[in-house]
């Protein structure tokens, strides 16, 4: 049973960590509570279904096409819907929360409620440490290593990440220092979204792709990031590697209370918000920011 | 003045007419979640019904005939039970139906049968399986009476089914694999309607000389099994036990092919009994096996002409909600018997009918719910066998074809 906990926690951690990554990143540096993130995470799923299964694109061109069709989406979404109410957060929320359900509706009228699945990359199982695991969820874990780092490397040794981080740090200041704070921004809501479509073009063929698919990871989401800590990056990732076991844990060891993993997580962030409001590696905001 | 009130009387007429008030069709409304694979099952079975019908001359009404005119109203179950009582309510007061068919989500056909019966009319259903909507009946006839269950059966009469079943999959195991005790792992969704059914299969499988090596209960909208599947595969299953109406039914089926489980997968999968199972599980759902109750087998006269028409018109093959086919022509019969539209002079002569229909041979108990009965009512079992669902179950009926068990 530890095995199966090491190996599934692993892997589940690995997706959530891409989505809280990105959305704590957008939230950090712009203030932008994107409920549309995992929205986002679902169009590339349908993207990548679209091109691969309905328009026989092959993959290796279909996950690439996918990826940048969402983020050019998205960017066209924050010019045109986000960045006019941006001083208005409660705005930006309503406005996040209807695009959401805009794309959710758009695809149910295009594919239907259908539940669709998406072939895998590579097909076949291995086995590791005792543990059946398939290639394909291999590939996740190879993905989100690889994207976390490249992540890591764009905010610490790139001048894109040097603004991106002064920006989190202090708006008005970067903003006098000669930073363009509002392309800033974009830049931040392009990479933030990519993490979102990466994580739904690497999980599609894992799961299945519904109209309903963004709900149930934006609760999860959501609750890693208040743990880690609103802004914290590294908060994020040990936020999803926390909520990620404690969900393989709870499935594991209480068969017949598996629907409870959810419940579970919550419950977990909940305890650790009353001991630490501003989650476990978060700041206090200042009024000022 | 004379002109004016001529005018008047003109428009009054012209809008009395575009109502519908006047017409002389019989307007039966099809109620179900229409952007999913329910309710366009609902609207396909209604839609041949009513072209047999009306090509046929239409229903004789007191030697008159008239035609079906078929609604569309998309309840979105799934999703709101308010949108699903909005939409039958504008059913009967603004597009004057006669009768009312369809419905899927139990928690919101419970709710549409208020709303129906407030207003004495007909409702047929053709996807709800809880139990409460036929002992309404049983409790208040007066004001019940006029629900009536075309499919499927009700959840505790599922839960019989599934034992036949398994008993035959059982003796396969047993014959096959030279194992005297099988071993069975439950994967349930945590829902209301399968809370009875759990606790039957725990009670009942060691009395059939079968073991229960565990019970999972992931959530109705889990979309990842894998741990699951992992610790099953631990206990040493020989059969995966499931009820599932969700998502997880498709991912289950993959994840089983996948992690190459050597186990069958049988019991209610609502995703395998539909054509784009094979699909979304990537080609790896092979061996899942469930209920259900359309396949080309001779269960009825009726069934192989109606499955292989419904085939060639929409290109799929029907889930049970497709039972709104036979729900108009019970419908049909009753007023050819009594040469009304009446609907407290039909309720009496559905109750003493027999119904031979594409989907099943119908007849009703008190509540108002079928009559089970293996060959009649109860439905079948197919299994997906290289990319085809097969029916397999009852074995007795014309056109069905042997289990299949995965490489050990």
């Amino acid at each position: 049973m530890f095995q199966d906990i090491l190996v599934s926690g692993l892997i589940n951690s690995g997706v959530y960590a891409l989505l809280a990554i990105g959305f704590s990143l957008i939230f950090g540096v712009a203030r932008i509570v994107n409920i549309a993130h995992t929205a986002f995470y679902m169009l590339a799923s349908y993207a990548l279904y679209g091109m691969l299964v309905i328009g026989g694109v092959p993959l290796v061109l279909a996950i690439p096409l996918a990826v940048v069709a969402v983020v050019a989406l998205s960017l066209v979404c924050y010019k045109l819907v986000i960045e006019p109410v941006r001083q208005h957060e409660s705005a930006v929320l309503i406005a996040t929360i209807a695009l959401a359900l805009i794309f959710q509706e758009s695809l149910l009228v295009s594919f239907g409620g259908h539940f669709l699945g998406i072939p895998n990359a590579v097909e076949g199982v291995t086995s590791i440490i005792g543990v059946r695991v398939s290639y394909q969820r291999l590939i996740i874990l190879v993905v989100v290593a690889v994207t976390l780092v490249a992540t890591w490397y764009l905010l610490n040794r790139t001048r894109l990440g040097l603004a991106i981080r002064a920006s989190a740090n202090d708006q008005e200041i970067a903003n006098l220092m000669g930073m363009n704070v509002n392309r800033v921004a974009m830049y931040t809501v392009g990479i933030s979204v990519g993490l979102a479509a990466i994580a739904g073009v690497v999980v599609a063929p894992v799961f299945v792709v519904d109209p309903l698919m963004w709900l149930s990871p934006l609760v999860t989401m959501l609750a890693i990031v208040v743990l880690g800590g609103l802004g914290s990056l590294k908060g994020s990732l040990i936020g999803a590697f926390i909520i990620g076991y404690v969900e393989a844990i709870t499935v594991f060891s209480v068969p017949s209370g598996s629907y409870l993993k959810g419940a579970v997580a919550l419950s977990i962030m909940v305890l650790v918000l009353l001991i630490r409001p501003e989650g476990l590696f978060g700041v206090v905001f200042e009024e000022e920011r | 003045m004379s002109r004016k009130l001529l005018l008047t009387a003109v428009a009054a007429l012209g809008m009395a007419f575009n109502s519908g008030a006047w017409s002389q069709n019989i307007k039966i409304a099809i109620l179900g979640p229409m952007a999913f694979v329910q309710g366009e099952n609902h609207w396909a079975g209604a839609e041949m019904a009513r072209d047999e019908i009306n090509k046929a001359g239409g229903i004789s009404v007191g030697g008159s005939k008239r035609q079906i005119e078929i609604l569309k109203f998309d309840t979105n179950e799934l999703q709101s039970v308010p949108d699903a009582t909005n939409a039958i309510e504008r059913a009967i007061t603004r597009d004057k139906a006669d009768f009312l068919i369809g419905g899927f989500r139990s928690e919101a056909v419970i709710a549409m049968q208020e709303v129906a019966m407030d207003a004495k009319k007909l409702f047929l259903g053709a996807g709800a399986a809880d139990a409460k909507l036929g002992e309404n009946v049983v409790k208040d006839y007066e004001r019940y009476k006029y629900w009536f269950r075309v499919s499927p059966t009700k959840s505790p009469d599922l839960g019989r089914t599934l034992f036949a079943v398994l008993g035959a999959v059982g003796a396969q195991i047993r014959t096959e694999l030279k194992k005297e005790i099988p071993k069975v792992a439950i994967l349930s969704e945590k829902a209301a309607w399968t809370e009875s059914i759990v606790k039957a299969v725990q009670a009942n499988l060691p009395k059939m000389n079968m073991e229960v090596v565990g019970t999972w209960q992931p959530s109705p909208i889990a979309t990842d099994v894998t741990a699951e599947l992992s610790a099953i595969k631990r206990s040493g299953a020989d059969i995966v036990f499931t009820l599932i109406s969700g998502p997880m039914g498709i991912v289950m089926g993959r994840q089983m092919g996948e992690l190459q489980l050597p186990a069958i997968a049988f019991g209610i999968n609502v995703e395998a009994q539909k054509d784009g199972f094979w699909q979304a599980t990537a080609g790896k759902g092979n061996y899942v096996a469930t209920l259900d109750t359309y396949a080309e087998v001779e269960m009825t006269p009726k069934m192989i002409p109606f499955v292989k028409a419904f085939k060639e018109r929409y290109k799929k093959a029907p889930t049970y909600n497709a039972a709104t086919y036979d729900a108009i022509f019970i419908l049909k019969a009753a007023i050819e018997q009594t040469g009304t539209i009446d609907a407290n002079k039909l309720v009496p002569v559905i109750e003493k009918m027999e119904h031979v229909g594409a989907g099943s041979t119908a007849s009703w108990d008190k509540n108002h719910d079928l009559i089970w009965a293996v060959g009649k009512t109860a439905g079948i079992g197919v299994q997906w066998q290289d990319g085809q669902k097969v029916a397999f179950w009852p074995p007795q009926i014309k056109g069905m074809k042997p289990f299949k068990m995965p490489k050990q």
